[in-house]
C-alpha cells in the first residue's frame, strides 16, 4: 500500500512518495538498475529485425471493453478494457484485492453464481457480447476453460474427471471417450504418471498432479480460452515449474489469461501484461515493455517490489 | 512466581471441575446401559425374536413388535428421506441468502425442536380421525414428519461443508446447475448425508409418544398397515407398565433390542463419518 507522502518538503525528490516509509532510501535512479534487471532478464525477448516482421501480432480474441464490476454496492473493477490476444499468454498483475481475480471471473461469467454481483460494459468474443444478457452461459462456459488457485479435483476417478467435461457436450462411445481423456492428459503432462491408475480417485493425487488434472479437465473440452486464476500459488516449486511449462505449450492453440501474484512468474510466462491497482487498469502493454520501461511511475513500483 | 503459581492452581481447578463433570455425566449412561444389560439380558433368547407378545401369564417374545417397529419405520425413512434430502438441497444450494430460504430454515428449526407428541396428536387429528382407525400409516408419517427435520439440517449442513470453488469448477466446465448438485456436490458430501439419514433413523426408532396417538399397538401380528400395528416403544410402555412380572421382563428386553438397534446405527454413521474423513 502506498502511503500519503511523509518526506519532508526539504527533500528534493518530487515525484517520490517512499511506500516504504524508510526515510534514508537511496534516490530512485541508483536503485534501479539493482532492482529492475533481475526480472527484466526474465521478460521472453522479442524477436527482431527480419524475425520480427514475419511474427505477427495475432488477431484479438477477447477484448474488454469498459467493463465495470459492482459486488452489491461496491464498485470493485472501473472501466477496465483490455485486449487478449489469441495464441498468447495475458497476465493480470497487481496487489490483492485489486481486481485482478474479479476480472477474470467476469470473462466467464462465474460470479453469477452469487447473487449480488453485476458487470456492465461489453466483453467481445468472436464478435459477441459475452456479458449481453440472455446468452446461454453453459455454451459460454464450453468456449472459455477456467482453472482456480486450489486444485478442485471432483470427488470421483481420475478418468471420471475428465470425462465429466466431455459428457456434457457429446455422447460419445467409451472406446472413443477414453481415447480423449488420454490425449487431455498427455496435453496437460499428466498422462505418464496417471495412465496406471486412471480408476483412483482424483484426490488421491499430490497438489501439483491435481492442477494438472483441473487444466486437463478444462481442454478436455476443447475451449478457445483458459483463463487460469493463479494457478500456481498453492504449488511447491518444482510443480509451478511444470505449470508454467504447460501454459507455455498450451498457449500455441489458446489464448490465456492468467491471474498471478508472482511477479517473476507474470514476465516469464506472459506476453502481455496487465497491472491493475485498486479496481483500475494502471498500466497494459506487453509484458517485456511493462517491465522494463513502464510508462506509469506505480507499475514501476509494483514491479520492483516496492509495494504491493 | 506468585502470578504463575495462581495459573497453575487455576488451571488444575478447572481441569478437576471438568473431570467431575464428564464423570457426573457418562455415570448416568452407565448406570442406565449397565441396569438394561443387567434387567434385559435376561429376556434375550430365540424366543423374543420368534413368538408374538403374550397374553399376561403365558411366555412369549416381541415378534409382531419388531416385525412393526421395522415396518413402520422403514416406510418412515422412503417417505423422509427424500423429502429431507431435497428440502436440504434447496437450503443450501437454491436459497442461500434468500428470505424464504431463511424462514424455511426458521421453521425447520422450529419443528426440529418440537416435542415428538405434538407431532403425535397432529397426525391424530389428520389422519387418524379422518380415517376412523388407528394404523400403521398414520403412525410412519408421524414418524416421517419427526425425520424431515434432522435431513434437512444434516443435508444442508453437510452440503454447505463443500468448498465453492468445486462447484464453481464444475460450473466452469458449462454444467447446468442440476448437474453440478447431483454429480459433484453430493458425491463430496455423500458420506455426510448418510451419516444424517442413519442418525435420523435412530432417532426415530426410539419414539413413543407420536406412536401412541397412531399406530397404537397390536396383541397380535398384522401385515396390514391399514391397521394398528404392534411396535416396541409402545409394547415396552404398555408392558413396563404391566404389574404382570413376565411383562416387564418383555419390556427390558424390548428396551435393550432398542438400545442396541440405535448403538449399531451410531456406530455405522460414526465408521461412515471416520471413513470418509480418511479419504485422502
Amino acid at each position: 500500500m502506498i502511503s500519503p507522502t511523509a518526506r519532508p518538503i526539504a527533500a528534493e525528490e518530487p515525484d517520490s512518495a517512499d511506500p516504504t516509509g524508510v526515510d534514508e532510501a537511496p534516490p530512485r535512479q541508483q536503485r534501479r538498475p539493482l532492482a529492475a534487471p533481475p526480472i527484466a532478464a526474465l521478460v521472453q525477448r522479442k524477436p527482431e529485425g527480419a524475425e520480427a516482421a514475419r511474427v505477427e501480432t495475432p488477431a484479438v480474441k477477447v477484448d474488454i471493453r469498459h467493463v465495470n464490476f459492482f459486488y452489491g454496492k461496491f464498485h470493485a473493477l472501473r472501466d477496465i478494457s483490455i485486449p487478449l490476444h489469441d495464441r498468447r499468454v495475458t497476465a493480470f498483475i497487481g496487489p490483492s484485492r485489486c481486481g485482478k481475480s474479479t476480472l477474470l471471473r467476469i470473462l466467464n461469467r462465474i460470479y453469477e453464481l452469487y447473487p449480488g454481483q453485476a458487470a456492465t460494459g461489453e466483453v467481445i468474443l468472436d464478435g459477441d457480447n459475452i456479458l449481453a444478457p440472455g446468452l446461454d452461459v453453459n455454451r459460454l462456459r464450453g468456449k472459455i476453460g477456467m482453472v482456480f488457485q486450489k486444485p478442485t479435483p471432483f470427488p470421483m476417478s481420475i478418468h471420471d474427471n475428465i470425462a465429466f467435461g466431455i459428457r456434457l457436450y457429446e455422447r460419445v462411445p467409451k472406446s472413443e471417450l477414453d481415447d480423449r481423456v488420454e490425449s487431455a492428459l498427455r496435453r496437460a503432462a499428466l498422462w505418464d504418471e496417471v495412465k496406471n491408475k486412471l480408476r483412483d480417485s482424483g484426490l488421491s493425487l499430490s497438489g501439483g498432479q491435481q492442477q494438472r488434472l483441473c487444466i486437463a479437465r478444462a481442454i478436455a473440452i476443447e475451449p478457445e480460452v483458459l483463463l487460469l486464476d493463479e494457478p500456481a500459488s498453492a504449488l511447491d516449486p518444482i510443480s509451478t515449474q511444470r505449470i508454467e511449462e504447460l501454459v507455455a505449450e498450451l498457449k500455441t492453440d489458446y489464448c490465456i489469461a492468467i491471474v498471478t501474484h508472482n511477479m517473476q512468474q507474470a514476465a516469464r510466462s506472459s506476453d502481455y501484461t496487465a497491472f491493475l491497482y485498486l479496481g483500475e487498469l494502471v498500466e497494459f502493454d506487453e509484458t517485456e515493455t511493462i517491465f522494463t520501461h513502464p510508462r506509469v511511475r506505480r507499475t514501476e513500483d509494483y514491479i520492483t517490489g516496492r509495494f504491493g | 512466581m506468585q502470578l504463575y503459581e495462581r495459573r497453575r492452581l487455576t488451571n488444575w481447578l478447572v481441569i478437576g471441575l471438568s473431570m467431575v463433570a464428564t464423570a457426573f455425566g457418562l455415570l448416568w449412561l452407565a448406570l442406565v446401559l449397565g441396569t438394561l444389560l443387567i434387567d434385559g439380558i435376561g429376556a434375550v433368547g430365540p424366543t423374543l425374536f420368534t413368538q408374538m407378545t403374550p397374553p399376561p401369564g403365558s411366555t412369549g417374545g416381541l415378534l409382531n413388535a419388531i416385525a412393526g417397529s421395522l415396518a413402520m419405520t422403514v416406510i418412515a425413512t422412503l417417505i423422509g428421506t427424500p423429502t429431507g434430502i431435497l428440502a436440504g438441497t434447496f437450503l443450501a444450494e437454491y436459497a442461500r441468502g434468500s428470505r424464504i430460504g431463511e424462514a424455511v430454515r426458521f421453521v425447520n428449526d422450529i419443528l426440529l425442536s418440537a416435542p415428538s407428541i405434538i407431532v403425535g396428536l397432529f397426525v391424530y387429528e389428520a389422519m387418524v380421525i379422518r380415517m376412523g382407525h388407528f394404523s400403521a400409516w398414520a403412525g410412519a408419517v408421524a414418524l416421517a414428519i419427526i425425520m424431515v427435520p434432522v435431513v434437512v439440517r444434516t443435508t444442508e449442513d453437510m452440503l454447505r461443508l463443500v468448498p465453492s470453488p468445486l462447484r464453481e469448477a464444475a460450473a466452469a466446465l458449462g454444467a447446468p446447475k442440476w448437474k453440478v448438485v447431483v454429480m459433484v456436490t453430493y458425491r463430496a458430501a455423500m458420506q455426510g448425508m448418510v451419516t444424517g439419514v442413519l442418525l435420523a433413523i435412530a432417532r426415530i426408532s426410539g419414539e413413543t409418544a407420536p406412536l401412541l396417538f397412531t399406530a397404537l399397538n397390536n396383541q397380535f401380528w398384522s401385515s396390514d398397515l391399514n391397521a394398528p400395528m404392534a411396535n416396541l416403544p409402545v409394547v415396552i410402555f404398555q408392558f413396563a407398565m404391566s404389574p404382570y412380572a413376565d411383562w416387564q421382563v418383555l419390556a427390558w428386553g424390548g428396551a435393550l433390542l432398542i438400545t442396541a438397534a440405535i448403538l449399531l446405527l451410531n456406530i455405522t454413521a460414526r465408521v461412515l463419518a471416520a471413513w470418509s474423513s480418511f479419504k485422502p
